[in-house]
């Protein structure tokens, strides 16, 4: 049987003027996949992802997420993804609760679902004595972890996460990894873009971006048979070569 | 839906409230503000300084010094004895007038049926001098007046001034429109474009704009807790020209409330059109401070009236939201006029309103794209 797609993308373009920032891309990603959506500073890979949540419409070639089409269906799409940027994405003057209650409402969750859910993630994160405090007075790593959870409130088929784990020390980044393949494991897709590639290795599947196009596409070993070498980062400087 | 956006509105107010900065510009400024003009900054006069050179020291003479020295305008504080003195006294600062009485002054007034009196003046400060001399002229008016009743004089025109909605010509009565006006401006506008640049740079826009609120949501969320707020403040602020300064509302309450509820609505729609264009808090900021404020100060007719401008500076006044609102307001709070008399103003305001709605929905779609 086939695997369900959550994910499909065919000959997807977005120009800036004369600039192709995304060239042409195709590719699929599959129902609880861990998909690594990798390439330089610029390579097209935040444009690329901006259309796959509806915040930006592509120029030419489509893409369905969830089954829903990203130019026409944006509303539908918004409803079934999570998202999660680089920069860290909740109130720093609203407490942990006011955040999940904030963030639960604008997904039009129920009052009694978002106390659940609440009394759940606090219990999960183990933050039941900083629940009430601001968010901004959490470490960094910390805050991560709940934007991450908070993006999963409204029970997405699809999260998408942007750089989740920059400026976070190396313990706290394997946490937040567990959290991703725990999630992964209940059938949630997750799309990750990151630039640190010890993480790349984390990924069921990784695509490269170079100038605009994928230019690799497959599991993180056989990327690494193909280009013989033994890590990510080497894959990935090869190709960053063959460009030049 | 509602419960959406009431959640929205909560979440605003946390913001809000949790923020000093915010809660001393919404509410510390308006009472500062209108207590700071109606006490230090007026154009009224009390107790001037003024010295005397007279020349004549006769009986006609300390009639009137005596005049003015009782008036709570003036206080005699020297005398001086010669046209050299004059300039002295005025370069040591206290004294702002000099008032020269001619010689023979009471001989003259008998024989000539005129006497001289000079106003010499310090006009470093030319507003103040100005109100000096007209003040100087009034009593001395009035004190020839007194005279007169006692001869007959076969011809005369008398000139009665009147001064219609503001006879004791209190300057509050012109602050506290103006003050309403800069306020509702500065919370409206500023305070609204940098908290949607603030959601910009945190990164927290783009969360709102993939979550399946639509932007215009988004957008009303955030200006809506700031009409509420306006709202509050002028009604403090009015209270406060009420009680303290004793500033009437002659007209209707409920127009006053319509028409300021419309200047509110004029200004987050400018608050809205800047965070379009700005991209930080420190640039929204910037731009509500220099295009806005500095003009609703100077240029709406608050301080500076706008018919003794340059043409060009005039005709620029036009495109000031602030200007015809506080037409508005005076028109309404002074003279207890209808919306007879003021739709012109009233039509302006839903233009321009319309104007900046449209620019900014527009300008917002493009930075979607």
């Amino acid at each position: 049987m086939e695997k369900e797609k959550v994910v499909e993308v065919n000959e997807l373009t977005k120009k800036f003027g004369d600039f192709t920032a995304v060239d042409h891309i195709s590719f699929d990603v599959y129902k609880g996949e861990i998909f690594g959506f990798l390439g330089a500073n610029g390579a097209g890979k935040t444009t690329a992802m901006k259309m796959l949540i509806g915040i930006s419409n592509p120029t030419s070639g489509e893409a369905r997420v969830s089954h829903f089409d990203v130019h026409h269906q944006a509303e539908e799409v918004k409803k079934n993804i999570g998202y999660m940027s680089q920069k860290f994405s909740m109130y720093d003057d609203l407490t942990i609760r006011e955040n999940i209650k904030f963030f639960g409402g604008i997904y039009g969750l129920s009052r009694k679902h978002i106390k659940e859910k609440t009394a759940n993630l606090i219990e999960e994160l183990q933050l039941q004595e900083v629940a009430d405090s601001l968010v901004g007075s959490l470490p960094l790593g910390w805050k991560q972890k709940l934007a991450f959870m908070v993006s999963l409130l409204h029970e997405p088929r699809i999260v998408f996460l942007d750089e989740p784990t920059g400026g976070v020390d190396p313990i706290t980044r394997r946490q937040f990894w567990e959290l991703i393949y725990a999630e992964a494991n209940k059938g949630t897709t997750i799309f990750v873009t990151t630039h640190y590639m010890d993480e790349a290795e984390y990924c069921d599947r990784v695509s490269i971006m170079v100038e605009g196009k994928i230019e690799a596409l497959d599991t993180p070993k056989k990327l690494k048979q193909s280009f013989k070498t033994d890590s990510m980062n080497g894959v990935f400087l090869k190709l960053a070569r063959n460009v030049e | 839906m509602f419960k959406r956006f009431k959640g929205f509105v909560n979440k605003e107010f946390y913001h809000i409230f949790r923020d000093k900065r915010s809660m001393i510009i919404l509410f510390g400024m308006p009472i500062v503000q209108i207590l700071l003009f109606g006490f230090a900054i007026t154009n009224e006069i009390n107790n001037v300084e003024v010295a005397i050179l007279d020349k004549s020291a006769d009986s006609e003479t300390e009639v009137i010094i005596n005049k003015i020295n009782a008036s709570p305008y003036f206080n005699i504080e020297s005398e001086v004895q010669s046209e050299k003195e004059i300039g002295e006294v005025f370069r040591k600062g206290k004294v702002k007038a000099v008032l020269v009485f001619e010689k023979d002054f009471a001989n003259n007034l008998q024989v000539l049926n005129q006497a001289n009196v000079q106003v010499i003046t310090d006009a470093t400060d030319p507003n103040t001098a100005n109100t000096i001399s007209n003040y100087v002229q009034s009593i001395l008016q009035h004190h020839s007046e007194e005279i007169n009743l006692q001869n007959e004089v076969p011809y005369k025109v008398e000139v009665r001034s009147q001064m219609f909605y503001n006879p004791e010509l209190k300057s509050v009565f012109n602050f506290v429109p103006g003050v309403m006006t800069v306020i509702l401006m500065l919370v409206s506008a500023m305070m609204t474009s940098i908290s949607i640049t603030r959601e910009k740079e945190q990164g927290t826009m783009e969360i709102l704009l993939v979550s399946p609120l639509k932007p215009i949501q988004v957008v009303v969320g955030k200006v809506f807790p700031y009409i509420f707020l306006s709202v509050i403040n002028a009604v403090i602020i009015l209270l406060l020209g009420f009680v303290v300064f004793q500033v009437p509302v002659e007209g209707s309450l409920v127009l006053l409330a319509l028409e300021s509820v419309l200047f509110i609505i004029t200004a987050l729609s400018l608050g809205v059109l800047i965070s379009t264009i700005a991209a930080t808090q420190q640039a929204a900021l910037m731009i509500s401070l220099m295009g806005l404020m500095l003009p609703v100060i100077l240029l709406s007719g608050f301080i500076f009236p706008i018919s003794s401008m340059p043409v060009p500076l005039q005709v620029l006044s036009n495109i000031i939201p602030a200007k015809w609102f506080i037409i508005i307001l005076k028109g309404i709070m002074l003279k207890g006029v209808g919306i007879a008399f003021l739709w012109k103003e009233t039509l302006v305001l839903i233009a321009m309103a319309l104007v900046f709605i449209g620019i900014s929905v527009k300008k917002y779609k493009i930075r979607l794209e």
